[in-house]
């Protein structure tokens, strides 16, 4: 069941990807190929080899329970927020902090999920920052 | 003569302090991430490059940094598949069958110590075949316009599937996908924006290292956060290793075994498509076949331990050989490193030889240093890495994931690039679960633009006729080869696969 949903989503992406590609708007100066035909071309690929998804499906995989989906789901919103609010708070506090969910997560304790954050922050920002130059987000703190 | 002249070249590049230390240190962090369950020789090139990048490296050091991973990661993968019955990285899986019995017996150290060296034989003999190689496959690239060019990136697409996946359909729908993806942002001949949807961030298109390190690295996380695989795969278990050096005899007994699976491997890594996993799998199967009279192999077989890491290491530098003579790399580590020569602005291929032969020789000549640096940091000081066993993959896999978003941020210093980063790895995730292969995704973003001003310029030169494309014996050629390696696994492959992905654990299927 899971291939065939896979598969229709394919085909509708391959079918969203050739609408787009058709909408493209061409320039005047153009070569004799253009910019559409090999979107095109992949959108066929696309579309065929999702057909044949539906069509011959594999065996189900094993998908996870619904808590377990759950803590996936949880662990991409941490990331998006460490995404967005690295540049606010800088570099070492948020780090900090997002390497000590994904280690509570995985099982630590409160205290080695604290340890692995704050280690784990300070030393990247060591290695990185202060020993190889690469320039990390800076908070209102400086680092 | 002029190759040797050229490789004494090489050496004068790359015996410099800074790359001997280079090479050096990675050696030192491919045979770790080798040996971490999690960690496999993709993921593990591609989170360093962004430090290669900040070094401020040229191509040569940042290519011998990265190749000494590569080749580390092989050494290392062995390491855990004799201490603990669980493959670090997928080329390793085959190292299982004998190497874990031989540990049992009480036999770990001679285990450990065989491996490296055949590990050894088989990176020697493939570094050479690469030289030999190479340059005479740059010599037939030289006749390829365009239309042969298109012809044989759909040749890499269309093998690639053959044996990295099940399903050839999957692996066909991942290509396309990548292909698809390197086509957003504006379209380098017309100068029109493609599947921007107005955003700015998408002119440039997508950074494929922002794809690859959330394919590779980010979806490992949450695989493991899946399974809330937290503890180490050591814990409560007494890594003893025992005496170090394996007897004469044993080794004597093994050298045959050693030299063929090296031939073996170094051609199975050559094939598209095929990389390490391959010629691992295919080396083990063929001396099973050949020696294995007693019926000995799987219960602690030395011959058993030397085939698969003569393969495994022999084909990841035969792997090499299309990567650099072609641009058409044809496995997931290479196509890694591939990526790295792209963003360095050096374009693979036949041009590269003559060109840059500073890289190519100084990386090959890097390449036999880091081999002998891997059989000193891997006999000798092989308990030194057995501990790094001992490290939680739940204080490991934070750790991965901080440094994947240092890394892309660091090359953009952009928060768009770190969102589109969870994306990927979301989608890798997924299609992970649904068993299709990443490799070819990745190939498809690297290739993607590339192939397709190939497949523009030789229709425009022929004045917008399309029937161009299959119009010269060579392309032809190619043609053939595509169709015959897409059909084939069709017909025949499916067994040799399904028993290949048998042996596959999840959470280890860490592809090269």
């Amino acid at each position: 069941m899971s291939d065939r949903i896979f598969g229709v989503v394919g085909i509708l992406l391959a079918i969203g990807f050739a609408i787009s590609a058709l909408a493209i708007e061409e320039s005047f100066l153009s070569d004799a190929v253009g910019p559409k035909a090999f979107p095109l071309i992949i959108a066929a690929v696309l579309g065929l080899s999702s057909l044949a998804i539906v069509l011959r499906p594999d065996l189900e995989p094993e998908w996870p329970a619904l808590g377990r989906l759950a803590e996936i789901a949880a662990a991409v919103v941490v990331m998006i927020l460490y995404a967005q609010l690295l540049t606010v708070v800088g570099f070492v506090i948020a780090t900090a902090f997002a390497a000590a969910y994904l280690a509570w997560r995985l099982g630590s304790s409160a205290l080695e999920a604290v340890a692995v954050g704050i280690g784990s922050s300070v030393g990247i920002y060591v290695i990185f920052h202060l020993i190889l130059g690469l320039s990390l987000a800076e908070g209102p703190l400086g680092f | 003569m002029e190759i040797l002249a050229s490789l004494g070249d090489g050496f004068g590049i790359a015996l410099t302090w800074q790359n001997l230390l280079l090479a050096l240190l990675g050696c030192f962090l491919g045979t770790i991430m080798g040996a971490l369950p999690g960690l496999g020789p993709s993921n593990g090139v591609a989170i360093l490059i962004p430090l290669a990048f900040t070094l401020g490296l040229g191509a040569t050091p940042s290519l011998i940094l990265l190749t000494s991973v590569y080749y580390g990661a092989m050494y290392g993968g062995r390491i855990s598949s004799i201490l603990l019955g669980i493959p670090g990285d997928e080329p390793a899986m085959m190292t299982v069958l004998d190497g874990h019995p031989m540990a049992k017996k009480g036999m770990a150290g001679e285990a450990l110590s065989l491996s490296g060296i055949a590990s050894f034989v088989g990176a020697f003999f493939a570094t050479w075949g690469l030289i030999l190689l190479a340059p005479q496959l740059v010599k037939i690239a030289l006749l390829f316009g365009p239309a042969e060019y298109f012809a044989l990136f759909a040749l890499a697409f269309m093998t690639l599937g053959g044996v990295s996946s099940t399903n050839q359909a999957k692996s066909a729908f991942a290509a396309a996908l990548g292909l698809g993806l390197a086509t957003i942002g504006v379209d380098t001949q017309t100068g029109v924006p493609r599947f921007t949807f107005g955003e700015v961030h998408l002119y440039d298109g997508l950074d494929f290292l922002v794809a690859i390190v959330g394919l590779f690295a980010l979806s490992e996380v949450f695989i493991f956060l899946e399974h809330r695989h937290g503890g180490s795969d050591a814990e409560g278990r007494k890594l003893n290793i025992g005496r170090l050096y394996p007897p004469m005899s044993m080794l004597k007994r093994c050298t045959p075994t050693m030299l063929r699976t090296s031939v073996l491997g170094f051609v199975a890594g050559v094939l598209p498509g095929a990389g390490a996993s391959l010629g691992s799998f295919i080396s083990y199967s063929m001396e099973k076949r050949l020696v294995d009279k007693d019926k000995t192999f799987g219960t602690g077989d030395p011959r058993g331990v030397a085939a698969p890491e003569a393969g495994n290491n022999a084909a990841a530098g035969g792997a090499l050989v299309p990567m650099l003579a072609l641009g058409v790399p044809g496995s997931g580590t290479t196509a890694v490193l591939l990526a790295v020569l792209l963003s360095l602005n050096i374009t693979p291929g036949p041009l590269l030889f003559s060109q840059n032969p500073d890289v190519v020789w100084g990386l090959i000549a890097a390449l036999f240093i880091a081999n002998f640096m891997l059989l000193a940091l891997n006999i000798p000081m092989v308990g030194l890495f057995t501990r790094v066993l001992m490290v939680p993959s739940r204080i490991l896999m934070p750790i991965v994931a901080m440094v994947s978003f240092v890394g892309i941020y660091g090359i953009s210093g952009s928060s768009f690039d770190l969102m589109v980063m969870i994306g990927f790895g979301v989608m890798g995730w997924v299609l992970r679960k649904l068993d299709v292969p990443l490799v070819p995704i990745i190939l498809g973003t690297l290739l993607g633009n590339s192939m397709e001003n190939n497949l523009r310029r030789a229709v425009t030169i022929d004045n917008g006729n399309w029937l161009t494309l299959v119009d010269s014996p060579l392309s032809l050629m190619l043609w053939a080869i595509a169709i015959i390696g897409f059909v084939l696994p069709l017909i025949v492959g499916a067994r040799v696969k399904a028993k290949m992905h048998e042996r596959r654990d999840e959470e280890g299927s860490i592809s090269d």
